[in-house]
């Protein structure tokens, strides 16, 4: 046991420990996160942890576009009024949500849970890119848009699968590669702007 | 060194996710070798080190001296290599590229030379977009720069002149082995004349002529095999990248798309 945790009696010093182990909480968050459920009513505790068990108990992934979800097929993929002839494949289930923030589309999803990366052994068998080519068969698809993130891995991927999806007679689209909103142009890196410039676009 | 920013130029050869926001990079840097950094919040969009930190980018960096790791203060690209960027076997081969200096290479021993080999080859990778020919002279010459040259004249066992004809290659040995010596030593491969020829060029070559060498499909395989045996001889073990590399070159001959426009030359060698 580490030591920092010892003072505490025992369950509580477990308590801080699991929550040490979350991303972003140090032991002195962890402490203070202990101590706040230990002083506050017994079903607020309770209802957290209910809440972290069917987090594990009641979710799966959605076996049309693989996002994580407790139906299936997810809340997207049973939406009568979604387009479906377009599909958006990004890397993870997390990527989906700031897509939805925008209401600018209105397709499917497919999640890919990871990227192409041959210096970690990441391989294509390793994603759930066979599940797409078999979605773009069975359906009546136009359009698949990458939205896989624009560095290294996420482009290779990208080309990856446009190499598997081209033959197929749908159109593929990628996310534009530009400057962010809000952003500096004298900050902006050298690759970010080729491509902002490349594709620039007329103002109406 | 003892200074507690410095500034330096390098290649970013590997990086990972680290925290919420900030990247674990790896840098080949020309000063100090290579390098371990962190660099705050550049996964967000708008970071104004985002770009200028990705793979396989050459920067001009700034870097304050951290306990255990650096810490990127500025960041400013020298050269993005934006063909390589679009050619997924150019990527593959830059991929394959980082992942050997990163596994030749200890931390904070200088290297300048190893740099400017990794430099240039990126640099004529994105020129010429020859992916094939460049990456092997790049692991002849790595091998050579390590000490690991590998013997292409006389045979590495009896230090005799080798004939011009088709002799064995051995890794443990050190390289080309006559046939007397060869025949009889199970773990060596034969090696063609027209092989020999190559490595030989390319062993007191730079990196231009390399590029400009034409490689029959056959012959092509033929080095590629003994370089990377000889690579996994010295690492003691297979680069991750190795399988990637072989399954692109199968899957775009599936798809009908040329990986290297090599494959077709029947050159003169």
């Amino acid at each position: 046991m580490n030591p920092d945790f010892l003072p505490s009696a025992r369950p509580i010093s477990r308590l801080i420990e699991e929550l040490n182990k979350l991303p972003g909480v140090g032991p002195k968050s962890a402490q203070r996160l202990a101590y706040h459920l230990l002083q506050s009513p017994p079903e607020k505790s309770r209802d957290l942890a209910e809440a972290i068990i069917s987090l594990k108990q009641n979710l799966r992934l959605c076996s049309v576009c693989l996002n994580i979800t407790d139906s299936d097929p997810c809340g997207i993929c049973s939406d009568g009024t979604r387009d479906i002839t377009r599909i958006c494949v990004v890397e993870e289930p997390i990527d989906i949500l700031p897509l939805e923030r925008t209401k600018k589309f209105h397709g499917l999803y497919h999640v890919l849970h990871g990227v192409i990366s041959p210096g970690d052994g990441i391989k294509p068998e390793d994603l759930h890119i066979r599940e797409l080519l078999d979605r773009l068969t069975s359906n009546s698809i136009i359009e698949v848009i990458l939205a896989t993130n624009p560095n290294a891995e996420g482009e290779a991927t990208s080309m990856y699968i446009q190499r598997l999806v081209s033959p197929l007679g749908i159109r593929v689209t990628r996310l534009a590669r530009g400057l962010p909103f809000g952003g500096d142009l004298e900050y902006a890196d050298d690759v970010t702007l080729s491509r902002a410039l490349e594709g620039r676009q007329e103002m109406y | 060194m003892s200074a507690r920013v410095y500034r330096t130029t390098g290649i970013i050869i590997k990086r990972h996710k680290f925290g919420e926001a900030d990247r674990l990079l790896t840098i080949f840097t020309a000063d100090c070798g290579k390098v371990r950094a962190i660099a705050k919040g550049a996964m967000r969009p708008g970071s104004k080190l985002g770009g200028n930190v990705e793979l396989l980018t050459h920067s001009q960096l700034m870097l304050a001296r951290g306990r255990n790791l650096d810490i990127v203060t500025q960041a400013q690209t020298l050269d993005t290599f934006l063909s390589i960027r679009d050619s997924l076997e150019l990527m593959s081969c830059g991929f394959y590229l980082a992942e050997l200096v990163d596994n030749f290479t200890e931390e904070n021993v200088e290297d300048r030379d190893l740099f400017e080999l990794l430099l240039a080859t990126l640099r004529i990778l994105s020129e010429t977009g020859e992916g094939e020919r460049i990456v092997r002279y790049f692991e002849l010459r790595l091998l050579g720069h390590l000490g690991y040259s590998p013997q292409l004249q006389k045979c590495a066992n009896c230090n005799r002149m080798l004939q011009p004809e088709a002799n064995y290659y051995s890794p443990a040995q050190g390289g080309t082995l006559c046939r007397e010596c060869g025949y009889p030593y199970m773990a060596a491969s034969t090696i063609s004349v027209n092989a020999q020829k190559v490595l030989r060029l390319w062993q007191r070559s730079d990196i231009a002529i390399a590029g400009r060498v034409k490689l029959s499909a056959v012959l092509a395989r033929e080095i590629k095999s003994i370089l990377r045996d000889n690579i996994r001889y010295v690492l003691e073990k297979q680069l991750k990248s190795i399988e990637w590399m072989d399954r692109l070159a199968g899957d775009s001959n599936l798809n009908g798309n040329k990986t290297a426009s090599h494959n077709n030359d029947s050159g003169p060698l």
